[in-house]
């Protein structure tokens, strides 16, 4: 499929997902839409909860907290005796103690790093413990989303939901249904869903036997996708013909990975009351994430500089180091881009081996901090973080207290955003600085120099945004990358999320200003422009020296920057 | 409804955007914005700011410089070298600049405080025993509940309320204006305020103010920024400051190991320089001075703000109310027309309305005088025996009896009613005269003698020249006005209609107006309010800025939370512009400090690591001429820039009022466009000056 076509399909489906998704999952959290309220009901039994019984926002992240922190426990000893649970059926051995914490903390974060190669190191139980946070990892982003959305919408309120609910709505009402129907298109196309152990299959030429592992495929892949998750079966990922059999499926997890945080915009506009402002994120998000897949794409169809300096100056189709030939340089590209910038971080090609000002493309949408569109939910807050950021600071060149939505943004919101911002960056520099510092740190990349370095970085800089696209090149399957990363991931989820409730809590406790001719809008082309330079400046601030260092540096060092 | 001083001046037709200009008077006499005197003081009182540690530690980001500048300080003793130490100078002066810029905007207040001190002379009071015999003591020595006499000469003591007599008194020494102004007991100008002289008479004050807490000890205080505290917004500006500065610091810490790895080495003065040139310096050592220089502002347009939070509010103010008379239409309304009715002549009505108004002082009574004296020459009366009826509340009538007949003026039903009692019988077509003069936005005033109704007197209200252009302004703003009156609908209908404010609030009284405010706030937005009697004081209280005027009672000046020494009710919109101009000036330098740091990068970022990596000169975009040339360049732009920017800061960014998107588009491009250019430009300036000073 070329370029244009796939993007057309994509905007179409997108668009529906906007329109559709977007007010029905408003309908589900406002309690408007409750047809599963039968299915609800034990739940909140169990929990000895309800939809009325809401929350204060240190009691909603007190719930959060505790929520995680007993899903990485529980993963974690899943992990460590997998050997003696059932649904083994290779007699995979315990995960080793660094590996297993590494991994918990990742599919609890939403972050999906992989350290380890599914096939071989996890029996089917340990994939579908994983499988199962990667419906709740989403679930609670998208709840930590509403808390935020609620302090913007109420008034003088002392409460912002009740976690428990907004969970269980999500996992029921949005993340099965969806992924459930996408796993049967996946099944459809030739993904492998099964529990009869792996292949064997002779070779009668050589007569050699080949092992082919199989297992619960597909359905996962539905999820891994649409819960912006990203970690597969397979070690190779979207590049796996059992996880991503077609161009079909290709497209598919695109659509799929976009989709709610795109349609979350919408769901936004539905509950603070104007669609225009839930449409100005989305304006934000589409021209960031356009910027990146043009120049990324543009980047991939270069020829590759060591492939020419190789004495290989013709090189038609663009740089195809690590590409699939099935999805080939854009399409790489393009699923590479909406991978890096939903949080996701699945692959369909080895970024590793992407010219370094295509890496570039992909490191530093991430670094913008995943807010185009970002996560399942953590896209909604952690863009609205900047744009608290951008009114403020556009709010006072007009000569008044800034507001967003009728909200005052004064000392406590700058507080909170200024820390829900400043985590990433900081977390991923020092933690960065930490590894090229200490010998364990140093031995891990596969390269040495700027392409080592960027190694180390986008490691980083993929755990501490939860998105857990792996560079490659890089030995992390080790106690220290693997204790180092957990740290990144935990920081990088947690630290943005409780500031993000608090935040919550206090603009649900202010009164709400009415809007007039003095007040500066949110909803225009001029405030997209102010929330987008935020989010550039930000990062470009904060992580120009690094790139600098890395990817920047290595591109020159081909020859010319551009082209 | 209170009715407004003789004294208060035309009002000013200038905008806050030409502050400088307009008649500096009282508090702000003298000195320019920089004067030489203020200057030099301000520029030794930066030196001794360096080692205030807890003043500087109050601003995180001069804070980090000055460690920095320690830091490079060290460095430069162990091993010193040119660029060493002109790093470290130029860190020092980065400093000494933020200090100087605060300087400079707390100058003039002090200047203008130590004046008013010499002004408050140490005089002798005249204070009274119970027993009514007199005793002098020193001013300073008169306390609350006493009081004290004062005659044609003496300098009133202290704030107080006139309890007997009427005197002239002359207040330039609070307001700047020469003309003596009337003071009397009872009502709403009997307020009198230390330090200020009377001319003539006599006047018995009690004193309502404790020493040391009069009201020019206040304004001593105000303009000399002594009890100065940082407002919500200056707070939550720090904080996002302090978040930029927190940012900067593991991006500059952790380039040293990230150098290492490179194989490159990073020297920790460099490392100083790009610290101190991303962190938002600009913004960061003028914030103090903008804040000060606002409240100066106001000052200069003879406003005292009894706090910067008062400032602050003022520019977010949403609703302004303001009172017709004075704000609105030029004082007091004129008699224009006798209106006859009910077979009666023009000059039988001119008479007897002259009658009634013979005794009435009000400047509506002596223009009815006037006019039947011009239109009919009727002056010098003989009464005979008379007496006559002052204008009530509650009878809503003024007049006189005369022997043979009562004549009265007033509001229509009243005079009706006194009429109907007396068995007469209002002409049929008075009501609809009655409502065509009200219709017209002008006060109609029924006159009858006995029984027999003769007319209406047109009293016409004079809308201000200009005053609708403000009002368009305001809007454009976002800011609704609110006319509050003590006229009837119809005739405060019309006068809005004239005007062209958004609402009227016709027959106000205190409690409906405080209803106005209460209901305004309600629905989240801020008010602000003029206001002088003391029935005024709840509403000036509950309003968000309330502005009191100086002529006004003390219980509405402590009810204020601004003070107008002019006593000019149209400078609210003033001070509402002068509010948004403070946090348009901190938002958009703030936006231009950041700004500037992407040049900064392009300046250092190579110079740093070009020895280890000679491909990242393809960086250098502005073609610096060595890499330390480059850091020293963009450290001399950091600090020269701060200096560069006093003059703004001071005098505020430009501000014209229009709608909330054109000022951000105008200023998003100025100070982030702009700010993204400028450094570029600056930093190769600099940097060809210095391969120049190489040469020699």
């Amino acid at each position: 499929m070329d370029l244009f076509l796939t993007i057309v399909v994509l905007v179409a489906a997108l668009a529906v997902c906007w329109r559709f998704l977007g007010t029905y999952m408003a309908g589900v959290f406002e309690g408007r839409i409750t047809f599963l309220a039968w299915a609800e009901r034990p739940v909140y039994r169990l929990l000895r909860t309800s939809p009325e019984q809401e929350q204060t926002w240190q009691r909603y992240a007190g719930a959060l907290v505790v929520f995680s922190g007993l899903s990485i426990l529980f993963t974690y000893l899943v992990l460590r005796i997998q050997g003696s649970l059932p649904l083994n059926p290779e007699h995979l051995g315990a995960v080793s103690p660094a590996l297993a914490w590494n991994t918990a903390v990742s599919f609890v974060t939403n972050t999906n790093w992989q350290n380890y190669a599914g096939e071989r190191t996890l029996s089917y139980l340990s994939q579908m413990t994983l499988v199962v946070q990667q419906f709740l990892s989403p679930a609670v982003g998208i709840a930590v989303a509403l808390a935020l959305v609620r302090g913007l919408a109420r008034r003088e309120s002392k409460t912002v939901g009740n976690f428990w609910v907004d969970v269980t709505r999500a996992v029921l009402y949005v993340l099965l249904p969806i992924a459930f129907l996408a796993g049967i298109v996946f099944v459809a196309q030739g993904a492998v869903q099964t529990l009869a152990g792996p292949a064997h299959v002779r070779d009668s030429l050589t007569g050699f036997t080949q092992v082919i592992p199989r297992g619960p495929v597909a359905f996962m892949e539905a999820i891994k996708q649409l819960g912006t998750n990203g970690g597969g079966f397979y070690a190779a990922n979207g590049a796996m013909p059992y996880e991503n059999p077609t161009g079909l499926t290709n497209l598919l997890s695109i659509v799929l990975l976009l989709a709610i945080p795109v349609a979350l915009t919408a769901t936004f506009g539905d509950m603070v009351g104007s669609r225009r402002q839930g449409l100005a994120l989305l304006a934000a998000m589409a021209v960031l994430f356009g910027a990146w897949t043009g120049f990324t794409t543009w980047a991939e169809h270069q020829p590759n500089p060591a492939v020419a300096a190789a004495g290989l100056p013709h090189q038609p189709t663009g740089n195809m180091e690590g590409k699939e030939a099935r999805f080939g340089d854009t399409q790489s590209a393009l699923y590479g881009v909406a991978s890096t910038q939903t949080s996701t971080g699945s692959a369909d090609a080895a970024y590793d081996s992407f010219n370094p000002i295509g890496g570039f493309g992909l490191l530093s949408g991430m670094m913008l901090g995943e807010v185009s569109p970002g996560g399942v939910g953590s896209g909604l807050y952690t863009i609205l973080l900047f744009a608290i950021l951008a009114v403020f600071i556009a709010g006072l060149m007009v000569g008044r207290t800034p507001e967003y939505l009728g909200k005052k943004i004064q000392a406590r919101e700058i507080q909170l955003a200024g820390i829900g911002i400043l985590v990433m960056p900081i977390v991923v520099l020092v933690l960065t600085a930490i590894a090229v510092s200490v010998h364990a740190g140093r031995v891990a990349p596969l390269n040495g120099g700027p392409h080592g370095f960027s190694e180390i970085l986008y490691a980083f800089t993929s755990q501490a945004n939860n998105n857990g696209s792996a560079f490659g090149g890089i030995s992390s399957n080790t106690a220290f990358y693997n204790v180092l990363g957990g740290v990144a991931m935990l920081l990088g989820r947690f630290a943005i999320m409780v500031p993000v409730l608090a935040l919550g809590g206090v603009l649900a406790e202010k009164a709400t200003v009415p809007a007039g001719p003095g007040t500066f809008r949110t909803d225009t082309p001029l405030f997209v422009g102010l929330v987008i330079g935020s989010i550039l400046l930000i990062g470009a601030l904060t992580f120009f020296p690094a790139v600098s260092l890395g990817p920047i540096v290595e591109q020159l060092s081909h020859g010319r920057f551009f082209g | 409804m209170t009715t407004m001083p003789a004294a208060a001046p035309e009002p000013a037709e200038s905008s806050a955007a030409d502050s400088g200009g307009s008649r500096p008077r009282g508090v702000a006499q003298a000195r320019g914005l920089f004067d030489r005197e203020i200057l030099k003081q301000a520029a030794l009182d930066a030196l001794r700011k360096f080692v205030d540690l807890r003043a500087q530690a109050k601003n995180p980001v001069m804070f980090v410089v000055l460690i920095g500048t320690v830091v490079v300080l060290v460095e430069a003793a162990l091993h010193p070298g040119v660029f060493t130490w002109s790093i470290t100078i130029w860190l020092a002066l980065t400093v000494w600049f933020a200090n100087f810029a605060e300087a400079v905007a707390e100058g003039r207040g002090k200047a203008q405080a130590d004046t008013l001190r010499k002004m408050r002379t140490t005089t002798e009071a005249r204070r009274l025993r119970e027993d009514g015999t007199e005793e002098r003591v020193p001013a300073s020595a008169v306390a609350k509940g006493d009081l004290v006499v004062c005659e044609a000469g003496d300098t009133i003591p202290s704030d107080g309320e006139i309890v007997e007599g009427v005197a002239s008194v002359d207040e330039s020494a609070i307001t700047g204006e020469s003309a003596p102004v009337i003071r009397e007991s009872g009502g709403d100008r009997s307020a009198v305020t230390g330090g200020t002289r009377v001319l003539s008479d006599r006047i018995v004050v009690r004193i309502t103010a404790e020493p040391g807490q009069t009201f020019m000890d206040r304004m001593i205080a105000l303009v000399e920024g002594a009890e100065r505290q940082k407002t919500p917004n200056e707070i939550a500006l720090t904080i996002l400051l302090a978040v930029l500065t927190i940012v900067f610091l593991p991006v500059v810490v952790t380039l040293d190991p990230y150098g290492i790895f490179a194989g490159a080495s990073v020297s920790v003065v460099v490392l100083v320089a790009l610290l101190v040139c991303l962190i938002p310096t600009t913004i960061g050592a003028l914030l103090s001075a903008i804040g000060i220089a606002g409240m100066d502002r106001l000052v200069q347009r003879n406003v005292l703000a009894m706090s910067g939070r008062a400032v602050e509010a003022a520019g977010d103010v949403q609703t302004l109310l303001l009172d017709k008379t004075g704000t609105i239409t030029i004082g007091n309304r004129m008699a224009s027309r006798f209106i006859p009715v009910g077979g009666h002549d023009e000059a039988e009505l001119a008479d007897a309305a002259q009658l009634a108004s013979l005794a009435d002082e009000t400047p509506e009574g002596r223009s009815i005088v006037v006019l039947a004296k011009e239109r009919f020459d009727l002056r010098e009366r003989d009464l005979g025996e008379h007496a006559f009826v002052p204008f009530s509340a509650s009878t809503r009538m003024s007049g006189v009896d005369l022997a043979d007949r009562q004549v009265r003026k007033g509001a229509a039903e009243a005079v009706k009613r006194w009429v109907t009692e007396q068995d007469g019988t209002p002409p049929p077509e008075l009501d609809q005269v009655v409502e065509e003069v009200a219709r017209a936005g002008s006060t109609p005033l029924v006159v009858a003698v006995g029984p027999e109704v003769l007319g209406v007197i047109e009293l016409k209200d004079v809308v201000k020249r200009g005053i609708r252009e403000r009002f368009e302004d305001l809007r454009r703003m976002g800011i609704r006005t609110v006319m509050i009156t003590g006229d009837n609908p119809l005739t405060a209908a019309a006068i809005a209609e004239e005007a062209g404010v958004d609402d009227f609030l016709a027959e106000a009284t205190p409690e409906r107006k405080l209803e106005l405010i209460r209901a305004e706030q309600a629905g989240g937005k801020l008010v602000a309010m003029t206001g002088d009697g003391t029935n005024d004081a709840p509403a000036l209280a509950q309003a968000d800025v309330g502005v009191a005027m100086n002529t006004g009672t003390t219980a509405a000046k402590e009810a204020g939370n601004m003070v107008d020494l002019d006593s000019n009710p149209t400078k609210l919109i003033d001070i509402v512009e002068i509010g948004k101009q403070l946090l348009i000036t901190r938002g958009a330098l703030t936006t231009f400090s950041i700004a500037n740091d992407v040049a900064k990068y392009f300046a250092i970022i190579p110079a740093l690591f070009v020895a280890t990596y000679p491909q990242l000169h393809a960086l250098n975009i502005m073609r610096l001429h060595g890499p330390k040339d480059a850091v020293l360049a963009a450290v001399i732009f950091n600090a020269l820039v701060i200096v560069a920017l006093i003059p703004l800061a001071l005098r505020g960014v430009r501000f014209r009022p229009s709608s909330a998107q054109a000022i951000l588009r105008r200023n998003v491009f100025i100070y982030a466009v702009g700010g993204i250019i400028t450094p570029f430009v600056f930093i190769k300036l600099i940097d060809l000056i210095l391969v120049a000073l190489h040469a020699y």
